[in-house]
């Protein structure tokens, strides 16, 4: 008994024989993948290769886009996410995500925040202040906007834009952060204060993070999954990944060699 | 060529200039050493600054290539056991030059019987052909080739173990040899050095080649 509830903790997140299509495009072919609580996961790969179609598929993301269908399972702490009696909504509570593109909404800092807490019905003013604080202070953000949290939020710079959804997502205490390409649209100075943020972050919640950038998935991921053409190809710990790969696709993808 | 190819095969050319000139600088040793050829040690102390200098562009090579290009994978793994290789290529050169001093300090032929008792002649060799298995083995990309020379370092250090003893008792039964006694267990001091250094190019090589770390492994 004690075996199985160990057994049962190891992971996560897991993915079995995931396969998904656009219509008839097959984009995901029979992808299994177990991700362990704490830890930080890069998915890399080219475009098209189905990397941000997966990592969308953890918090549902996908259900809405006309044509979308799926086979196989995706477990989060055992459970199956895509069994009738989950609520999108309290899934997506549980698995927050951050966009390329910082998107916060066209109101105050504090106001985006809260957002989450108020649409969950918490008005109370000393809660949503305290929260607010300390998802500004987990986002490395709180010494910077302390002061001026009635400013608009589309005031701030495209790096405190995306800290500050970055704090969005942390306010409503999900467990998983899923990231696709956080810092693309950052200055070296803001990715960089991302990349410490996720490397902090992973102490408590389980990150995985699609990026373009090799030395961003070889600095700040515990592991490395490469995705081609919809199979994933390579997944093990980032240090064997980017020093001694087992395939030559990994090997010839990271080292700028493809095609 | 994709432009980091463009590096990594400077870098090649480049070691493999200076693990045939360093092979040829023990080699011109072992000829000035044995025949107490004092030209031969001019020359070899004049080239090691070629030596020396090759390891800086060797370095700088290296440098550049993680400096610009960030390697990974089979790239990281050439950069960083190159780096290394370069220094021990560079150390058995300074080893070289090390003999050709002490040939001009010498000034004369060693005993004949004395060397043989060290066993000079073999010594010498086995370091060399060490370098011409690493030579051969870089150029033809072989790791197997590679791995042959662990069993001549041993034999290296079978004959460094020896030499105390052997020249002892040589000094014992003729004093006035005594200069020429320490200088020549200097020399097999230093070639067994010659095979730490070839033995570690042999691992770094295999890190390289093989994703293998055979370092500090019995």
């Amino acid at each position: 008994m004690v075996n199985r509830v160990m057994e049962t903790n190891k992971f996560k997140i897991q993915a079995k024989d995931i396969h998904a299509y656009y219509g008839t495009h097959h984009v995901i072919k029979g992808i299994d993948m177990d991700i362990k609580p704490n830890s930080v996961t890069a998915f890399i790969g080219p475009s098209g290769c189905g990397k941000s179609t997966f990592l969308r598929l953890i918090n549902r993301m996908n259900d809405y886009i006309e044509g979308f269908t799926k086979t196989g399972d995706i477990l989060l702490d055992d459970k199956n996410i895509y069994a009738s009696n989950v609520q999108v909504e309290q899934l997506r509570k549980e698995v927050g995500m951050v966009f390329q593109k910082p998107n916060p909404f066209p109101k105050s800092i504090f106001e985006n925040v809260t957002y989450g807490l108020k649409i969950q019905g918490i008005t109370n003013k000393s809660d949503l202040e305290e929260t607010a604080e300390r998802s500004l202070r987990q986002a490395a953000l709180w010494e910077e906007v302390k002061d001026d949290l009635k400013k608009s939020a589309l005031a701030l710079s495209g790096g405190q834009q995306q800290r500050l959804c970055i704090a969005r997502t942390l306010a409503v205490e999900p467990s998983v952060i899923l990231m696709d390409e956080p810092a693309s649209a950052l200055d070296p100075i803001s990715t960089a204060k991302i990349e410490e943020l996720i490397f902090e972050l992973k102490e408590k919640y389980t990150i995985i993070i699609v990026t373009h950038n090799m030395q961003q998935a070889s600095r700040v991921s515990d592991r490395t999954a490469f995705f081609y053409m919809g199979e994933l190809i390579e997944y093990g710990k980032t240090k064997q990944i980017f020093l001694n790969p087992k395939k030559e696709k990994t090997e010839n993808y990271i080292s700028g060699r493809f095609g | 060529m994709n432009p980091i190819e463009v590096e990594i095969e400077k870098i090649n050319d480049a070691v493999l200039e200076m693990i045939e000139l360093v092979k040829a600088q023990l080699s011109r040793s072992r000829d000035s050493f044995m025949n107490s050829d004092e030209e031969l040690a001019h020359q070899i102390i004049h080239t090691e600054t070629r030596v020396n200098s090759l390891e800086l562009t060797i370095d700088k090579y290296c440098e550049n290539t993680i400096a610009r290009f960030s390697p990974v994978a089979t790239d990281l793994r050439f950069v960083v056991s190159m780096l290394k290789i370069n220094s021990d290529l560079e150390r058995i050169g300074d080893y070289a030059e090390s003999i050709a001093d002490y040939v001009l300090n010498i000034n004369h032929k060693l005993e004949k019987t004395l060397m043989d008792n060290v066993r000079t002649d073999e010594m010498f060799n086995l370091a060399i052909e060490m370098l011409e298995l690493i030579a051969d083995a870089y150029a033809t990309d072989n790791s197997k080739k590679m791995k042959k020379l662990f069993a001549k370092d041993k034999v290296l250090n079978q004959i460094n173990k020896e030499k105390s003893q052997v020249i002892a008792e040589y000094v014992l039964a003729n004093p006035s040899t005594i200069h020429d006694c320490l200088y020549l267990h200097s020399t097999i001091k230093k070639l067994e050095r010659v095979g730490d250094h070839a033995k570690n190019i042999a691992e770094n090589y295999i890190f390289y080649s093989d994703a293998k770390v055979l370092k500090h492994k019995k």
